[in-house]
């Protein structure tokens, strides 16, 4: 018998956690001694009330959603994925390597060779823990902690000493050449007449993540290997009964959740920064935990939740602008998702489930 | 022998009226059970007849809806875990309770240290221990680390730590699953001296034998209620079976003669050393031809189960192997990415594992997804680069339909399914795909009768279509009801062969503790050092 | 290299190993009890600037150490909420309390000191001062033994003693005591204590609170001992360095003091000598500041000595039925 509805399960359990996490920050911003009205309106305005807003709103999405995606793919095989971080760093310097390795004549041709890039390095940065976890048992949350430190130190090495300008005092790499600077989603919105977003790093990386959004999807429940990474995150003794090789499955994971971790560096390096810099992911890494747990590892969940954290970053710079709340309240908010919808998830499913058994036998 | 209780004297327990109920499940319906002071007292059920959760109220793991419990003739309420063991009841768990890299000076001392520094309750500890040993022969060496020592002695060091508890009342759960004979005989003695010394036992097992072996009064569960207490030396095992499933038990299966065709499968020399270096399996040699089943029987822990995960093709990481594997006349590959699950299905090798939860089903994966699994890559499901649910789906309706599988929705989660009906599932998944070869552990542990039966006669039916069967149970009715030849495993060997309509029970039981009657006078027979892991008796025999 | 300059690494190093020490210890009760924590980073962040907020405030830094210990408490104590109580999962509430921390403490830093998430600096009796030990200027002048006497033994802060202290009290705890059998039970077979009729939920809270003093003692000597202050995420690091600690000493107290010191000597070399030229290679100081993470790795990967966790650790405690 089952405890309760689907639809509750994957709508009513997230909604409330969100409510309850939202809850405490409003009770956070009373305790400072703002309105958490007031702080709202900002932030909807802010983000959501002009196209500026919403070309912000829609960058920091694309990041999410690609970070939010390497969280969920590794989720499924039962993977605790916290490099992202790291993986995205290294994506970084994947893209950056690609597109001053060769004078591109094209962004539409530099695109694609980045996007490999960006995976390639990302999915290489995934693969030493995945090794490690599937060969040697050394526990992958660990793992993946320790190499986004490595990563950063090698960054920040291939930075100073090897990809700085000579002359430049930056840790950051050249500017990249005004010929693979992809389109903003304004120019594409001019193309058509409109005039939309001026001045907003929201680019044509935001269809690349819609679009692996809906690859993910199917990837994850319509091919073997989805069906394979599913079995085995549920269940390791079946996947070996089923002939499903552990090994295989946790490298194939980590390997496609690096890589889709590396693929935010098309939108941040390539599409926005124009160039490597000490630090480009800004935590985006970490957002992706908070996404794939408030997207209930769901692609669609995961877009969504993208929107929203996009929506609290672009309203959280706009608060620090506006008002005296600092931008670090929407840290505690992606703490307070984290921690609902995650750690303290039994807190509301437990009632929920009782609420939905006696109504059950009421109703019986 | 004790009388089996006087009656004007104040009973050790007595239960009145306790209910439980797990949600819709009524697991104690209205239970009364008196059991006599200094009396050895079995309780006996079916897997799910509701003794555990009864003695769980008793151990205070949880609360009985209604219902009292008096110990000495006093009602006490037991709150939890502490107040059983203040009222002097110990708990010897199916699955010990012991700290693995603790010494067995500290697991008897845990939770019953005499102050908040070790040192004194150690050596005190230390003493006692001492004592249990040479008045009940209970011999275990205080400073060996858990981990070290043999199943027989691990569970030995449970009943020191219910002892040195001072516990009057010793309940024990299914305490012989993991013994070889000669170590339950063993334990056997053991639990005799403590009753002669006045200790009250009960026994739960739902071994007919040990309970005619042992206990004074016996008590009989059914379905979550307690349908009969009788003394042991007036009821014999046919009126036990009877009260146990509630109708005559009819394991005898219809069959037709067997007859065997060509070897299907043939297995020469077949060793296998765990990555613990335990030697699991020790040249096994077995030939199986078609329309035969051939019955593995065995004490659980000789083998079987790395002889059915080996041949399945998901022998446990780290094991090596040797040996040789033909089916049909083929040579299987025993490494490498060839002997892999996958890999055997092809070769047209069918596994119901012994354990469905764990290893047969996605317990989350729904019903359809489930009779895929395994099967994931067969031809007629894919589509393209995509899996061709459609099609999955419409074979899964298929055999809900043809196994009578309840409820019949392919889209409810497996574990929704009742245990009967998550078999179903996975031998309808495994039996459809005709092979050649069909390995089936446990096939109806923790299965209702009804599917029982079922399940049985998809097994001949199988047989009889020519194909050949190894089935492993650890029930002995069941091996003697299907076989049509039996080989008994102990101690990663066979250890001999019989027909089923020559082997008796006890010419079996011989087996299965490692004596070969044909060879040795089973008197006279000390039997072999067990695997390590497993306790070789100590001169019990 | 000369003696003095030998002796000042090693005084470098023994300030920066005493928060990783303490958070290693601290995770090492928790560890050891079968609750999993990723969050030491956050709790030592928490208390960072608890302790300097309070210190501030009142000019004492010991009411400042309380202070940070009841900051870094609390955040144990939700921890303590959600892996025991609600049995979620431990690495993800280890997670959410870090961010927890980062992102409060600067809201309530910007709002109280209006600072941009400082705390003034501290000064006086809000900061733990050196303590000289006795003769430490008498002895000073003996060759060898007065310079480590005086200046690597003598002159830190009390925090600095306590934390050493610690090891061998906490060795003692876990191998001597009543409290610490059933707290290494717990974390290795918690149906082992439960059956034994003590509860899992009081031991696991209590080596969670203990995890949170100790975690608040490592902030307050950041902030007030270490530092004059609390600057916004100044623990950089320190929680992931100490977990890496406790899996390179496999858990257990006297190791512990031994990889913290490893990894405190390897951040002070990395910050003496930038750019440390061994004459065939030079060492970039990022290289040196990324061995601590290298050489977790490479013992989990368990290529020298492999680290075993408890084996009930991550695992919330379910009775069976």
């Amino acid at each position: 018998m089952e405890r309760m509805p689907k639809w509750a399960d994957v709508i009513l359990t997230p909604l409330i956690s969100l409510a309850l996490a939202f809850g405490i920050s409003a009770l956070v911003i009373l305790a400072i001694g703002e309105s958490p009205v007031e702080a709202l309106k900002v932030m909807v305005e802010g983000a959501l009330g002009s196209s500026y807003g919403w070309g912000f709103t829609l960058y920091y999405t694309t990041n999410f959603i690609f970070t939010g995606l390497a969280v969920m793919v590794a989720y499924h095989a039962g993977l605790f994925n916290i490099g992202g971080e790291g993986q995205a760093a290294l994506g970084g310097l994947g893209v950056a390597l690609v597109v001053l390795a060769l004078p591109w004549p094209h962004w539409a041709l530099a695109l694609p060779a980045a996007a490999v890039g960006a995976a390639l390095f990302g999915a290489l940065w995934a693969l030493i823990p995945a090794w490690l976890q599937a060969r040697r048992g050394s526990h992958i949350v660990i793992t993946t902690i320790m190499f986004n430190f490595i990563a950063a130190a090698l960054l920040n090495y291939v930075l100073v000493n090897l990809l700085r300008p000579v002359g430049s005092m930056d840790p950051a790499s050249a500017r990249f050449p005004a010929a693979v600077h992809l389109p903003k989603l304004s120019d594409m919105a001019l193309g058509l007449g409109v005039e939309w977003g001026r001045n907003t790093p929201a680019n044509v990386t935001f269809f690349i993540a819609i679009a692996a959004c809906a690859l993910v999807w199917l990837l994850i429940w319509r091919t073997r290997l989805g069906y394979e990474i599913r079995a085995f995150g549920k269940s390791e003794p079946a996947a070996l009964y089923a002939g499903i090789s552990p090994v295989r499955i946790t490298v194939l994971a980590m390997l496609v959740s690096g890589a889709l971790a590396g693929l935010m560096a098309i939108n941040n390096v390539m599409g926005e920064a124009e160039r490597l810099m000490l630090n480009a992911v800004e935590g985006a890494g970490f957002i992706g935990i908070a996404v794939a747990l408030m997207g209930r590892n769901h692609p669609f969940g995961v877009f969504l939740a993208a929107l929203l954290f996009g929506f609290l970053y672009q309203g959280g710079g706009e608060l620090a602008l506006w008002t005296s709340i600092p931008r670090e309240l929407i840290v505690v908010i992606q703490a307070l998702v984290i921690l609902f919808t995650g750690a303290l998830d039994n807190m509301v499913r437990m009632p929920l489930e009782r609420l939905f058994m006696a109504l059950r036998r009421k109703g019986a | 022998m004790p009388a089996a209780g006087a009656p004007h004297e104040v009973p050790a327990i007595e239960l009145r009226g306790i209910s439980k109920a797990f949600g819709p499940v009524q697991a104690n319906k209205d239970i009364d059970l008196v059991v006599p002071r200094g009396t050895i007292h079995g309780i006996i059920g079916e897997n799910g007849a509701g003794k555990s959760t009864l003695m769980s109220i008793l151990y205070g793991f949880y609360r009985p809806d209604a219902g009292e419990i008096l110990i000495g003739g006093k009602p006490i309420a037991i709150a939890d875990s502490q107040a059983a063991i203040r009222a002097g009841i110990g708990m010897v768990f199916q699955h010990f309770k012991l700290v693995q890299n603790f010494t067995v000076l500290e697991n008897v001392i845990l939770g019953a240290e005499d102050g908040g520094l070790l040192r004194p309750s150690l050596s005190r500890a230390r003493g006692a221990l001492k004592r249990l040993a040479s008045e009940y022969g209970l011999q275990v060496d205080p400073d060996a680390l858990v981990e070290e020592l043999s199943v027989g002695h691990q569970q030995r060091v449970e009943i020191l730590k219910a002892l040195y508890r001072q516990a009057e009342i010793l309940i024990l759960d299914e305490p012989t699953g993991v013994l070889t004979p000669a170590e339950a005989d063993h334990l056997f003695r053991i639990l005799r001296g403590l009753r002669d010394e006045g200790k009250t036992i009960i026994l739960i097992t739902h071994k007919l034998r040990e309970i005619m072996e042992i206990t004074d009064n016996v008590s009989v569960m059914r379905r979550g209620e307690m349908v009969a207490s009788v003394r042991t030396a007036e009821t014999g095992p046919a009126q036990l079976a009877e009260l146990m499933v509630g109708r005559k038990v009819l394991l005898r299966v219809e069959k037709p003669p067997a007859r065997p065709g060509a070897p299907v499968l043939e297995v020469r020399g077949l060793r296998m050393v765990d990555a613990e270096g335990v030697e699991r399996l020790r040249g096994i040699d077995l030939t199986i031809r078609a329309g035969e089943i051939l019955g593995i029987a065995g004490v659980a822990g000789n083998g079987q189960t790395q002889l059915l995960e080996v041949l399945g093709g998901f022998p446990e990481a780290g094991a090596k192997l040797q040996g040789e594997l033909r089916l049909n006349n083929e040579t299987l590959p025993l490494n490498g990415p060839g002997a892999d699950g996958r890999a055997r299905r092809r070769a047209g090798i069918g596994h119901v594992p012994e354990d469905r939860q764990a290893e047969g089903l996605i317990m989350d994966f729904t019903a359809w997804e489930n009779t895929a699994f395994g099967y994931h890559h067969a031809p007629e499901f894919q589509h393209g680069v995509l899996m061709d649910n459609a099609r999955i789906r419409a074979d899964a309706m298929d055999k809900i339909q043809r196994f009578d599988i309840r409820p019949p929705n392919p889209d409810l989660a497996a574990r929704n399914f009742s245990g009967g009906n998550q078999q179903k599932i996975v031998v309808a998944r495994e039996v459809e795909r005709n092979p050649d070869l069909l390995l089936i552990g446990q096939p109806t542990r923790g299965v209702d009768i009804g599917a029982i039966e079922f399940i049985h006669k998809r097994i001949v039916a199988l047989r009889d279509a020519g194909k050949a069967v190894l089935l492993v149970s650890v029930e002995l009715d069941e091996i003697m009801a299907l076989s049509d030849r039996i080989a008994v495993m102990f101690d990663g060997r066979i250890m001999g062969e019989r027909l089923p309509e020559e082997a008796t029970t006890g010419d079996l039981g011989c087996l299965m503790a490692g004596v070969d009657p044909a060879v040795t006078p089973p008197e006279a027979a000390i039997p072999p050092p067990a695997a390590p892991g497993t306790d070789a008796g100590g001169g019990a025999g | 290299m000369d003696f003095a300059t030998v002796i000042q690494i090693l005084d470098s190093a023994v300030r920066l190993m005493t928060p990783l020490l303490l958070a290693c210890l601290a995770g090492l009760y928790s560890e050891r009890a079968g609750v999993f924590d990723i969050g030491l980073e956050g709790k030592m962040l928490m208390a960072a600037f608890t302790s300097a907020s309070v210190a501030y405030a009142t000019g004492s830094a010991w009411l400042g150490l309380l202070a940070g210990i009841a900051g870094a408490a609390a955040m144990a104590g939700l921890h303590g909420l959600a892996s025991i109580s609600f049995r979620g999962n431990q690495l993800i509430s280890g997670v959410a309390i870090n961010f927890l921390a980062s992102g409060l403490t600067v809201l309530l830093g910007q709002k109280i000191f209006g600072l941009g998430g400082r705390t003034p600096s501290l000064s006086g009796a809000a900061r733990f001062g050196e303590i000289t030990l006795p003769f430490a200027d008498t002895l000073r002048p003996v060759p060898v033994i007065g310079p480590v006497y005086a200046e690597l033994i003598s002159g830190h802060t009390i925090l600095v003693y306590i934390a050493f202290a610690m090891v061998p009290l906490t060795w003692w705890v876990l191998y001597r005591t009543r409290f610490g059998l059933r707290l290494r039970a717990v974390g290795e077979n918690p149906a082992s204590v439960d059956t034994a009729g003590v509860s899992v939920t009081r031991l696991r809270y209590a080596a969670v609170m203990i995890c949170g003093v100790l975690c608040g003692i490592a902030g307050a000597y950041l902030a007030t001992g270490i530092s004059a202050g609390f600057v916004k995420e100044m623990t950089a690091g320190r929680g992931f360095i100490a977990l890496a600690a406790l899996i390179f000493a496999k858990w257990r107290p006297w190791s512990a003091l031994f990889a913290t010191f490893l990894f405190g000597l390897m951040e002070a070399v990395a910050n003496r000598f930038p750019n440390l030229d061994l004459g065939v290679v030079t060492v970039p100081s990022m290289f040196m500041n990324a061995l601590p993470y290298i050489l977790t790795v490479i013992i989990l990967a368990g290529f020298v000595g492999r680290a075993i966790p408890p084996r009930a650790g991550g695992e919330p405690y379910v009775k069976e039925r």
